[in-house]
């Protein structure tokens, strides 16, 4: 990994607009509503630099969730413009998904391991789904997973690891193809403090390497002691784009 | 990186992305099994209808009869040899013969009975033709013959029977193929099927790959490997399977096979030899149909 660290606090619209480098992501007006239920985004607009590392905040139900989906494109909003590295996702052409979503590394809050898989072969999918040759990558991979603590643990199945093992490993998983955007939803949420701190720290390590870090998260202690930008949601409306101080 | 590390990298092979089995595994390979035994036996059906349908033409075409009417003074016998006599010299005629009065008493004797046929009873005369089966004389020519000789005459050159026969044969061929046909959809219906209740119960696992930026194609294709080499490994089955049955049935019928109607060669048997091939062609193509029709749907 050799990018760049820059660290950018979120910017409204405005200030988008005048910054020097394009936004990795631009939220415009935008709502989104499952089927014909109440909305549950409602008139987002940020703009995330290339580099920044945010909080996304808000109570359990507040649309964090479901901000990120709209992010990887697993739902289309109801209103409004989201650009992602500079691409219109409302009309992104369905054969392009899979190379945007490659420039992606998405941590799910229930991890989303393939079970009958290893954790080697787990962590390794994305370089897999690229079509890269596993020589060029196992490597990578084993120390990838030796960083993480799983060194010892690279022929594990999912089911017989912890839910720490689970997370490092479904995090392992979301950067081993050196995403430019890191997107985690509530990846401290089943992990002790001292197992989320190390987890916080690993992300930041990320993000000096240049990687635009998303992390959607409740724990309001753990982004106040963070000090880290932080965008929090109100059922559905974001009440609060701040920069770290 | 630690010996332990090393030494799994140095046994390591990628996992398949798409678990291998599944509980309802045997019960489709099974379904797909049966279907191709009877697709093989619709096929083996066919190739004996046709080859039954082709006898009974050639047998046919390679024969006519006449019937033979004396005139004036002349004695049946006498006019049905003067007949024979000119139709021998027929080009495409291999072969004239004036059947016997006993032989045409026997001819009618079935549709008669026994005792209808009394001295005093006026016997038609008949001329047996054997034609040459590459060039075999048309009636027109026979008939031509016929009168050139003077003899009251009518020729049956058996073409009734050979469009009944013909028209039979088709329908045979066409109904073994309809069944195959039929069968082959019913397999790829079923697999289709399958295939979506795989992806149903996989569905986290499809996100996951979506959302790592595997393709639809690969996806499906992964779902389409699954089910080919299942289908392959159920069409051998099957395909073995109406393969014993068909020797089965050649060997107690002898070299015209189980009956007339029906006879199996061994050259049928090799007919049977792409349909496992055939039965994956159809799983990768329905199960990859399927699988693109659900990922379309997912969004």
């Amino acid at each position: 990994m050799s990018r760049n660290p820059r660290h950018h606090s979120p910017a409204s619209d405005t200030e988008a607009a005048s910054a020097e480098a394009e936004p990795v992501l631009r939220f415009a007006g935008v709502s989104l509503r499952y089927g014909r239920g109440e909305e549950v985004l409602r008139d987002v607009s940020f703009t995330l630099p290339a580099g920044s590392f945010h909080f996304l905040t808000g109570a359990s139900g507040a649309g964090k969730s479901s901000l990120l989906k709209l992010i990887y494109r697993a739902e289309r909003p109801s209103r409004g413009l989201i650009t992602l590295f500079g691409q219109d996702l409302s009309v992104l052409p369905r054969r392009q998904l899979p190379l945007l979503r490659r420039r992606i590394g998405v941590v799910f809050q229930d991890f989303r391991l393939i079970d009958h898989l290893s954790a080697f072969d787990n962590a390794a999918l994305p370089l897999r789904l690229a079509g890269r040759k596993p020589k060029a990558w196992r490597d990578d991979v084993a120390e990838l997973l030796a960083w993480v603590g799983l060194g010892a643990k690279l022929h594990a199945m999912p089911p017989t690891l912890s839910g720490g093992e689970k997370q490092r490993l479904a995090i392992a998983r979301a950067v081993i193809g050196q995403p430019d955007i890191l997107l985690a939803d509530e990846p401290t949420g089943n992990v002790d403090h001292d197992m989320a701190l190390r987890i916080l720290r690993l992300f930041v390590e990320l993000n000096r390497q240049g990687t635009t870090v998303l992390i959607a998260s409740h724990d309001q202690d753990l982004v106040a002691r963070s000090g880290l930008s932080e965008l929090r949601l109100d059922q559905g409306r974001l009440v609060r784009a701040e920069a770290a101080p | 990186m630690s010996d332990a590390s090393a030494a799994f990298l140095k046994g390591w092979k990628p996992g398949p992305l798409m678990p291998r089995g599944d509980a309802r595994d045997g019960g489709l390979a099974f379904v797909i099994a049966v279907l191709c035994f009877f697709a093989c036996l619709a096929a083996l059906g066919a190739l004996a209808a046709d080859r039954a349908a082709g006898g009974w033409t050639a047998q046919l075409q390679d024969s006519a009869t006449v019937l033979v009417r004396p005139q004036g003074g002349e004695t049946a016998d006498a006019a049905a040899a003067r007949a024979a006599e000119a139709l021998a010299d027929v080009q495409g005629v291999s072969e004239a013969r004036a059947l016997e009065k006993d032989k045409v008493a026997a001819l009618l004797e079935p549709w008669l009975g026994k005792e209808a046929l009394t001295d005093d009873l006026p016997m038609p005369r008949l001329v047996a033709l054997q034609l040459d089966p590459t060039h075999p004389a048309s009636a027109a020519a026979l008939d031509k013959a016929l009168k050139g000789a003077g003899v009251d005459a009518t020729v049956d050159d058996h073409s009734l029977w050979i469009k009944d026969i013909v028209r039979a044969g088709v329908w045979a061929r066409a109904a073994a193929l309809a069944v195959f046909v039929l069968t082959a959809l019913a397999a790829a219906a079923v697999i289709a099927f399958a295939a979506r209740a795989v992806l149903a119960s996989r569905l986290q696992i499809v996100e996951v790959l979506h959302v790592a930026g595997a393709r639809d194609g690969y996806i499906a294709g992964l779902l389409a490997r699954r089910f080919a080499a299942m289908a392959f490994a159920a069409g051998l089955g099957g395909a073995l399977l109406a393969a014993g049955l068909g020797a089965a049935l050649r060997l107690a019928g002898g070299g015209g096979g189980l009956t007339p109607v029906l006879p199996v060669a061994w050259i049928d048997l090799a007919a049977l030899a792409p349909c496992p091939v055939l039965a994956a062609a159809v799983a990768a193509w329905s199960a990859r149909g399927a699988a693109m029709r659900l990922l379309k749907a997912m969004g």
